[in-house]
Order: C-alpha cells, then sequence, then structure tokens
C-alpha cells in the first residue's frame, strides 16, 4: 500500500492554563486534544466530527504545524515534521492549507480580492507561468468567481462568495492537503450545497487530501469517505463513513447520531432519540477512566477507573469497554 | 383561538443607501397552544418580523406600518398600534422572547436568581420571597440541579446549555401566551439541542402557550412545528402544516431548500442539489418575484411574467398557501 500523505501518532496539545495575579504561574492544562492518532490516504477526506470544545481545530492547527505539539507525531508523505522549526515548514506550507470557518474574519477588509489570493505567490517568491493576474482570475473562474471581479474588496461579496475567495486563496500553490475548518458552518443551507460540491468537484480535479472538520454529521457524511469521531480530546470511533452512520459501535457516537432531527416531519416524530444528560466535562480535569463516562447510560465501575484501549470491530477503530 | 393575527406587517429601516426593506406586507396569524416555525434565509426578515411585535424596533430607525391584533390579559391589543410604554405591561407578561445568544440578554453582573425574580416582580405585586420561590421552581423544571443553591450563581458560572435552560425559565416565569424563540437553540451542540427541544415541548404542553420558532434547521422545524412560515427577501412565500409543506412544497425556494439539505437518512448521492445563486439585495428587491434570479422553475411560465410581475400567495390547499405563478390558485 502507498505510504499516507498524513500520519498523525498520539498526538496532543495543551493549552497552559495561568492562574491570575502578579506571580502568574501554570495552575494546569487545558488538554484539548489528549493523543489522537490517524491515517490520511492521498485523495481521501477524512471527516472530522464532535461538539463544541472537543479540540477539532486544535487538531487541525496542531497538524499544520499553527500549534507547537505537545506530543506525538506528525509525518507529512512520510517525513517526521513533529520538531520542525517555522523555517523548515516553509516549503512545505505550498503543499499544506487551511480554509477557515468564518468568511469574514479571515479576509483583510482593505485588501482586493486578486491581491488576497496573489499573496500566497508572494509570500512562497513564486511566480506562475502567465504571471500573477492571470493565475488568480484562472483560480477565481475554477472555483465560480467572475474573474472581473479582481479588484474588488471582501464586503462587497456575500457570505458563499467570501468563502469561494477562501477557497482559491488555499489553492493557489496547489496544495496536496487541506485541513477544511468548518467551512460551511457560516453559511445558510442553499449557499453550503453549493460549496460543498465545489469542495467534492476540486478534490477529485486535482487529488487533494482533506481533514473536514465540523460539527454537522450530515455534511460530514456527503463529503467523507471516513470519518473520525472526537469527545473531550480524544476520537471515540473512527470507521469508514458508511459503517459509521449504519453500525456506531460507540454510544457517545449513537447519542450524537440520535441527536440529529431528520428533514421530514413523519420520519421525525417516529424517531427514537437518546437524550444524554448533563454537559461536556471541562477539558481541564478530565474525568478519570474513559473522558465519556459521566454521561454515558452504559457507565460502569470500570470505565470510572480504566482508560479504554482502541479496539477493531469490523472496520471500525472503537474506544469503548462496552461497544455494541 | 386565534392568539395573534398579523396583518400587512412591513418594516423598513432607511439607510445612506437607500431604504432596507426589511419586511414587506407580511400577513399572519398564530392560535393558542400553536408552534409556527419561520424558515428562511439569512437576512429574509424573520429577526425584524418578530422585534416589531415586541415593540424592539427603534421607532427613530425603523419605518413600521401594518396592524398586530393580540388577546392579552386585558383584552385585545393592538402590539403595533399601542403605546411603546404600555406595551411594556405586556412583555414579559403576556408575550415572551427568547434570543440565540443567551449572553447578550443576561446581565454578567447579577445572579441568576435575582434575574428571574426581578422578571416576576415587575409584573406581580407579590413579596420577593415568593418570587423567589417561584424562581427556583421553574430552574427546576428546566433541569438546572440543585436551584435552591444555584440560584445565587453568575451567568458566567454555567455552560452554554444551562444559560439557554435560565432564558427560557425566565421567559416563561409570568406564564406567557406566547413564547417567541429566536433560534434557540443554534449556538448549541446537538445533543443539548436535543435536551432543549424537548424541554420546550414539554413546558409548552403544560402551560398551554403558542410558539413562534425561527430557525433555518429544516430537521428542527420538521419535529417541532405545527405550521410552517417559509420567508425569502422579506416576503411570505409558502405557508402550510408541517406534514404538508415537507411533503408538497408548492414553492421553488422551499422545494430547492428541501432538496439541497444534506441527508443521514438517504442514501448517499455524489452531488447535493444547490439553489445557484445568492438572496437579491433587500434595498433593491427584483420587480418580479424575488426568487426569480434563482429559480430553476423560471421556464415554465411563460412570457417571463416572473420577472416582471410579484405573484400572489394563492391557495395550493387546506390552509396551505405559496407565491409563485406555477399551479396558482385563488387568492390566499
Ligand atoms: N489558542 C488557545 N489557547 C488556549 N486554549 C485554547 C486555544 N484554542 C483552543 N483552546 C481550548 O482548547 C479546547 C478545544 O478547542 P477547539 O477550538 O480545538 O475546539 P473545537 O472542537 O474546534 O470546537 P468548536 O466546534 O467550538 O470550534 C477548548 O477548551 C478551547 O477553549
Ligand atoms: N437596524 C437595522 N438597520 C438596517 N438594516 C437592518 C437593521 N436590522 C436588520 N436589518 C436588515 O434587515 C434584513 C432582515 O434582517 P433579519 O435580522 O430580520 O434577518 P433574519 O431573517 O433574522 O436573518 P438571520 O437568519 O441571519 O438571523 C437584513 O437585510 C438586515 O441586514
Ligand atoms: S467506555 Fe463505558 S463510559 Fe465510555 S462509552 Fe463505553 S460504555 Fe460508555
Ligand atoms: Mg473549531
Ligand atoms: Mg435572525
Amino acid at each position: 500500500m502507498a505510504t499516507p500523505i498524513l500520519e498523525v501518532t498520539n498526538l496532543a496539545k495543551f493549552f497552559p492554563i495561568q492562574s491570575q495575579g502578579i506571580f502568574s504561574r501554570v495552575k494546569g492544562d487545558n488538554k484539548a486534544v489528549n493523543g489522537i492518532s490517524f491515517t490520511l490516504n492521498a485523495g481521501e477526506t477524512l471527516g472530522l466530527v464532535g461538539e463544541s470544545g472537543c479540540g477539532k481545530s486544535t487538531a487541525g492547527r496542531t497538524i499544520l504545524k499553527l500549534y507547537e505539539p505537545t506530543s506525538g507525531t506528525i509525518k507529512f508523505e512520510g517525513e517526521d515534521i513533529t520538531s520542525y522549526s517555522a523555517s523548515k515548514m516553509k516549503p512545505l506550507r505550498t503543499k499544506m492549507q487551511m480554509i477557515f470557518q468564518d468568511p469574514y474574519s479571515s479576509l483583510n477588509p482593505r485588501h482586493t480580492i486578486g491581491s488576497i489570493i496573489a499573496a500566497s505567490y508572494e509570500i512562497q517568491k513564486i511566480t506562475p507561468e502567465n504571471g500573477v493576474k492571470r493565475a488568480v482570475q484562472d483560480l477565481m473562474e475554477r472555483v465560480g468567481l467572475n474573474p472581473e471581479h479582481y479588484n474588488r474588496y471582501p464586503h462587497e461579496f456575500s457570505g458563499g462568495q467570501r468563502q469561494r475567495i477562501g477557497i482559491a486563496r488555499a489553492l493557489a500553490l496547489k496544495p496536496k492537503f487541506i485541513v477544511c475548518d468548518e467551512p460551511v458552518s457560516a453559511l445558510d443551507v442553499s449557499i453550503q450545497a453549493q460549496v460543498i460540491n465545489l469542495l467534492d468537484d476540486l478534490r477529485d480535479d486535482f487529488g487533494l487530501s482533506y481533514l473536514f472538520i465540523a460539527h454537522d454529521l450530515s455534511v460530514v457524511q456527503h463529503i467523507s469517505q471516513r470519518v473520525a469521531v472526537m469527545y473531550l480530546g480524544k476520537i471515540m470511533e473512527l470507521a469508514p463513513t458508511e459503517e459509521l452512520y449504519k453500525n456506531p459501535h460507540h454510544p457517545y457516537t449513537k447519542a450524537l447520531l440520535s441527536a440529529i432531527p431528520i428533514p421530514d416531519p413523519i420520519l421525525e416524530r417516529k424517531r427514537e432519540q437518546i437524550i444524554l444528560s448533563g454537559d461536556i466535562p471541562n477539558p481541564v480535569n478530565p474525568p478519570t477512566g474513559c473522558v465519556f463516562n459521566t454521561r454515558c447510560w452504559k457507565a460502569q465501575e470500570k470505565c470510572r477507573t480504566t482508560e479504554p484501549v482502541i479496539m477493531q470491530i469490523g472496520a471500525s477503530q472503537v474506544a469503548c469497554h462496552f461497544p455494541d | 383561538m386565534t392568539l395573534l393575527e398579523v396583518k400587512n406587517l412591513s418594516v423598513g429601516f432607511p439607510t445612506p443607501d437607500g431604504v432596507v426593506h426589511a419586511v414587506n406586507d407580511i400577513s399572519f396569524s398564530i392560535d393558542a397552544g400553536e408552534t409556527l416555525a419561520i424558515v428562511g434565509e439569512s437576512g429574509s426578515g424573520k429577526t425584524v418580523t418578530n422585534l416589531a411585535l415586541m415593540g424592539l424596533l427603534n421607532s427613530n430607525t425603523a419605518q413600521i406600518s401594518g396592524t398586530a391584533r393580540f388577546q392579552s390579559h386585558t383584552g385585545e391589543i393592538d402590539l403595533l398600534g399601542i403605546d411603546p410604554n404600555e406595551l411594556q405591561k405586556y412583555r414579559g407578561q403576556d408575550i415572551s422572547m427568547i434570543f440565540q445568544d443567551p449572553m447578550s440578554s443576561l446581565h454578567p453582573y447579577f445572579s441568576i436568581g435575582d434575574q428571574i425574580i426581578e422578571a416576576h416582580q415587575v409584573h406581580n405585586k407579590v413579596d420577593p420571597e415568593v418570587s423567589k420561590e417561584r424562581a427556583i421552581e421553574l430552574l427546576g423544571l428546566v433541569g438546572i440541579p440543585d436551584p435552591a443553591s444555584r440560584i445565587t450563581s453568575f451567568p458566567h458560572q454555567f455552560s452554554g446549555g444551562m444559560r439557554q435552560r435560565v432564558m427560557i425559565a425566565m421567559a416563561l416565569v409570568n406564564n406567557p401566551s406566547l413564547l417567541i424563540a429566536d433560534e434557540p437553540t443554534t449556538a448549541l451542540d446537538v445533543t443539548v439541542q436535543a435536551q432543549i427541544l424537548s424541554l420546550l415541548k414539554d413546558l409548552q404542553r403544560e402551560f398551554k402557550m403558542a410558539i413562534i420558532l425561527i430557525t433555518h434547521d429544516l430537521g428542527v422545524v420538521a419535529g417541532a412545528a405545527d405550521r410552517v412560515n417559509v420567508m425569502y427577501a422579506g416576503r411570505i412565500v409558502e405557508s402550510a402544516n408541517v406534514f404538508d409543506l415537507y411533503a408538497k412544497p408548492a414553492m421553488p425556494y422551499t422545494q430547492g431548500l428541501l432538496d439541497s439539505v444534506p441527508r443521514l437518512d438517504r442514501p448517499h448521492t455524489n452531488r447535493l442539489s444547490a439553489i445557484p445563486g445568492q438572496p437579491p439585495s433587500m434595498i433593491s428587491l427584483p420587480d418580479g418575484c424575488s426568487f426569480a434570479p434563482r429559480c430553476s422553475r423560471i421556464s415554465e411560465v411563460a412570457g417571463s411574467k416572473c420577472l416582471t410581475a410579484l405573484p400572489e400567495l394563492t391557495l395550493r390547499g387546506d390552509h396551505h398557501s405559496a407565491r409563485c405563478f406555477i399551479g396558482e390558485g385563488v387568492r390566499a
């Protein structure tokens, strides 16, 4: 089998919590990402889902080395980049890109669309074959923007169009791997579908690999070949998309799937729901044993004392003592 | 019984670039105990409609017209005609509103107990101890554990889901007959959303109140609504019983919206069917149907009529009306 484009092993990212006051000292760690492992193959999309604060964005940013990893390893195209410095990362930056959730704040309001997209070339000191303007206009056309709008400013565009600008910017250097961090969450349903279709097409045309972060499981199902479910900094279940949605093994995956309303009043009113009690615990003091045990209806003594190891069930990887 | 009947409501905001026509001549009604959902694209006028009814728009910056007959505890009043000071008597008593972001409506410096007690005291001449008992009762009802000791907590000590529960408790403290919930679960995670929606359903049954539920989530609507108004560019473009709307959407925007949602309950398709283009500017609305520039069925109407004439809301079935030249019935 070919080398995966990305290989993440036991990756952790902790954020120190400072106490207030003059003699500030570290009080503890926010264990935002707490030992996750997965691989991503060329041309593949891995969906990363989970509730707010479970560490999805932190995982994406740490993999791109926008944050310094606390422990674990990251291999990109077989090369261990875990401890690469910023200057050593620079040539790799053309291959690894990111698309952000918020199409409003991620574009500089004082720059034209043309110069925002062209900046990618300048930073890397690359001159495209037929000149920068031509390259940028080709990209604009490819993502469904009017190339004549080259000199317009971000505020003249709608949310969906701004997201296309962000995508064009990420594509400029012909990357191989893109972390898409909630790329459609801020968009209306009718616009979401446009952007998802575009990302789908671009992956197929350019052979891209995506780490697709979202909290919307229906969107993730649509675009991903495999899906990883995170909870409190850890992966609870990782499985091929069909398998995960049809045969969830982890109680949390089940609860998450059962909480999604179906846009059909007849089915929706018949649907059986698992309503979890309580809130997500604080990642500074995660529960001992299985991190899900405080909300899990299957939890036994063992769940409170021993962390479950990841086990293989068919094509699925599951971290649970009592999987279905 | 008709609790609220809105007729010909329009709201415009004059700006240096022209008037933003946020709400354009909409009429609808809601019965006691009923749940009416309002769905539609961002910027289609859902929030402005309800802020107008609550008297929460600044009359210096908003031009409001229309009537809204409401059956209050003192008899029938016109929410849009009544003096704003007078309206305060009814706000928080007969009608309450909860917002998407609970932090913006909870005061950070007062304990949650004090805020609920205050909301009760404003409308009831009772001993503060009675209001405190009522606050504890409601916090318990919305599922805050150990409410008697938690009433001294401050908003920042609660999670997002708990703050939304506190908001609901505060909104219900005076037994309103109408609750307006503007995206009450949009900022919450799905597992917490499920908790809050099932809570609202239970409370509605218990208090027999009507709910106007504003949301863009068609799944939430499917589970919670009796009737649905679909808004586009400041107009109601379709209105129906929830089952009819999903089974027989009549307006191409509603059809497109239902088709573009990725669904877990259906076999995976390679492409989502997207609605091309984007909503019009609310300053210069198109002359004809405001959905015409994006409509895939425009060629079914002869003579480019969609681009020049505004379709009326016409009947498509029992209490089902839509604004489209295709399949027009009699005027609703
Ligand atoms: N730069 C940072 N410094 C300190 N703590 C951080 C930082 N970024 C994230 N965190 C914390 O790490 C945890 C994980 O946050 P993260 O943003 O990765 O979650 P997420 O899964 O992306 O959530 P969301 O769905 O809300 O975007 C949270 O507790 C968050 O407060
Ligand atoms: N105070 C104001 N001044 C000028 N324009 C306004 C004002 N308030 C709202 N608008 C405009 O009125 C229109 C309707 O806004 P509204 O907030 O009702 O939309 P919405 O349907 O609730 O959208 P969303 O789903 O994004 O909440 C928008 O175009 C908005 O920009
Ligand atoms: S390990 Fe235990 S607590 Fe964790 S998910 Fe499985 S059954 Fe629930
Ligand atoms: Mg995030
Ligand atoms: Mg709104």
